[in-house]
């Protein structure tokens, strides 16, 4: 596994890098002003948010933003009231959560068998799978809109009598389309387990659920991990399919209840910066806690081990 | 959701094949192996590959989508015509996607390229570098959109102040494309630093030895060496940005619905199901011209990553 956070050289280089660093050039010193720049530059949104979102609309708005004071922690308690953040954010809960277990089992089982078995069909089925990822999702809606409001749920699985409307109908979606991305990751790391292991089990007699459960799942620990981690991330960010798919207001997953929040949020700038920050905790706490996991996932397919 | 997934060919790791090409299964196992490719596989076929193929059959129909599947009207290519002919948006939203395009190319996805090219080099606090440039990818584009509107706003807006302008970035249609791109390509530039960030790890330093053995300066090796051995990377970048493109939906529809400046072939979509006047085939056509389009990359990227497998 690749992280790209981690910075380490083999140490045939070192000594000749190591000396090159100490000297600093000209050009060593444009580079260093240069990236120290664009890095700053690139904080700068979100750091700005982070400030507003602490003071008072009432003062920024005569002294302006080039000012200090008015120092507030009021916007986040109005921003949660106003933007029914409670609600929101649980709806996210309850549609992520499912929808992450769900993709990585299904996605484990698929990448288990291409990559165990050699099955006629493997290369067909990766590239069903991965294919179905990178659609775009607009492609699909109509037939998918039109088919969740004929599709029927009993009531107590969705107050709306149907898929439309329904937290159901987002996990399955979700899950459909982020299992084809799980599921190539997957397989290339089954690939890479050791075989001897498979064998020695075989000889034992262990069926294909014995190999599946006891072996696969817990070698694969460090992918499943990372895996988690993005799609956690992509599926809390996820915006199209919950704004369409979702009909009433009170179940919006957080993400697309921004949509509904712009009305009541545009007036007030610094009520605008600490919705903007809530809605961005839980990925920055994935930014700032899971970072290596995070990039592992994303470059895990990218780079050989 | 606008991320893509990235995957791409390895071929080191290609399939360890059994020396047979069979291996003995029992019943039950094989009642395992079977549902566990089939269920997953059910869910990917009927909510991605079935809508897929219905999205393509009734762009050549006539439907309210009100009525059952017998209130079809079948038309023929005459949506097709209508949106080419008989409807203003299309013209400016493939424009946009297209300018969409070019722009995260020649911008971001360059720059972030360059960006992790600098950021290879053994520079110290790199890790300070790599967190910031990397803050934006785990941010929602429709919340980048939110978090820039302090920016962008007409009268409260950092840029304005700066510029000492009066302009209302998101909603003047001469520059809110504009705007909005600056916006995405903040993203976009992270990621791909990343990924071939992550690339460049990789590849083998006793390459870049060499070549500084035989004097090569270091814009010539990346050029003439590392560059080429970087090509499945090259590939995955220009096809994720490629998609990125043509699914950029969430931070235009956060801001207006993709109005006034801001038509995108995914709002027209949408627009054309979601709105009051739902016009089913129409959409469909719609849809089906961006099935096509990011099928053609799909090939593209799906060849790249199979080869190693197939090896």
């Amino acid at each position: 596994m690749t992280s790209a956070t981690t910075v380490t050289r083999p140490p045939a280089t070192g000594a000749a890098t190591a000396k090159a660093r100490h000297r600093l050039t000209p050009g060593r010193v444009v580079l260093y002003v240069f990236v120290t720049l664009t890095a700053l530059a690139w904080l700068f949104p979100v750091v700005w948010a982070l400030l507003n979102s602490f003071r008072d609309y009432a003062y920024t708005s005569v002294h302006g933003y080039v000012s200090l004071g008015g120092f507030t922690f009021q916007n986040y308690i109005n921003a949660w009231e106003q933007g029914d953040f409670t609600r929101h954010f649980l709806n996210s809960l309850i549609i992520t959560v499912p929808a992450v277990l769900l993709t990585l089992f299904l996605a484990s089982c698929v990448a288990f068998v291409v990559a165990r078995f050699s099955f006629r069909f493997n290369l067909t089925l990766l590239g069903l799978f991965t294919a179905a990822n990178l659609l775009p999702q607009q492609a699909l809606l109509i037939p998918l809109f039109r088919a969740y409001r004929s599709i029927p749920l009993p009531v107590w699985m969705s107050d709306s009598g149907q898929l439309l409307d329904s937290y159901w109908g987002l996990i399955l979606v979700n899950t459909a389309f982020q299992t084809g991305f799980c599921t190539f990751v997957l397989s290339n790391y089954m690939k890479a387990l050791p075989h001897e292991m498979y064998e020695a089990a075989r000889v034992d007699g262990a069926g294909v659920p014995v190999q599946f459960f006891r072996i696969t799942l817990p070698l694969c620990r460090p992918a499943l991990a990372a895996l988690a981690t993005l799609q956690v991330t992509w599926i809390y960010n996820e915006f199209f399919w919950a704004t369409v798919l979702m009909q009433s207001g009170d179940k919006f997953p957080i993400t697309s209840s921004l949509n509904n929040l712009r009305g009541q949020f545009f007036t007030d700038y610094n009520l605008l910066s600490a919705g903007s920050i809530l809605v961005a905790i839980p990925v920055l706490i994935v930014f700032f806690l899971l970072q290596k996991q995070f990039v592992a996932g994303l470059t895990l397919g990218a780079t050989k081990g | 959701m606008s991320d893509l997934p990235t995957v791409p060919a390895n071929p080191a790791e290609a399939a360890p094949r059994r020396s047979g090409g069979r291996v003995r299964v029992s019943g039950t196992d094989r009642i395992f192996l079977f549902l566990m490719v089939a269920i997953p596989t059910i869910l990917v076929v009927c909510w991605v590959w079935l809508p897929a193929i219905a999205s393509v059959v009734l762009s050549f129909a006539r439907w309210s989508g009100v009525g059952g599947l017998d209130t079809i009207e079948w038309i023929g290519t005459e949506n097709y015509k209508n949106v080419f002919t008989n409807y203003p948006p299309f013209a400016p939203a493939l424009r946009h996607n297209l300018i969409w395009l070019v722009f995260l190319f020649v911008l971001p996805t360059l720059f972030g390229i360059f960006l992790a090219v600098l950021l290879d080099r053994e520079l110290r606090g790199t890790r300070f570098y790599q967190t910031a440039l990397f803050l934006p990818v785990v941010l929602s584009l429709a919340l980048i959109g939110f978090i820039w509107q302090l920016i962008y706003s007409r009268d409260q807006g950092v840029l304005n102040a700066v510029l000492g302008t009066q302009i209302d970035w998101y909603g003047d249609s001469r520059w809110n494309l504009w705007a909005v791109l600056v916006a995405a390509g903040w993203r976009h530039a992270g990621y791909i630093m990343l990924l071939y960030l992550a690339g460049l790890k990789g590849v083998d330093p006793s390459l870049r030895e060499a070549a500084a053995v035989d004097g090569a300066s270091q814009v010539r090796t990346f050029f003439s060496v590392v560059f080429p051995v970087m090509r499945p990377i090259n590939i995955i970048i220009l096809v994720v940005t490629v998609i990125e493109s043509l699914r950029a939906f969430d931070i235009v529809w956060v801001i207006n619905k993709g109005t006034n400046g801001l038509e995108l072939i995914s709002t027209l979509v949408t627009a054309n199901v979601v709105g009051e006047a739902s016009r089913i085939g129409f959409g469909s056509a719609l849809a089906t011209i961006m099935l096509v389009i990011s099928l053609v990359f799909i090939t593209i990227f799906l060849s790249t990553v199979m080869r190693g497998e197939q090896r």
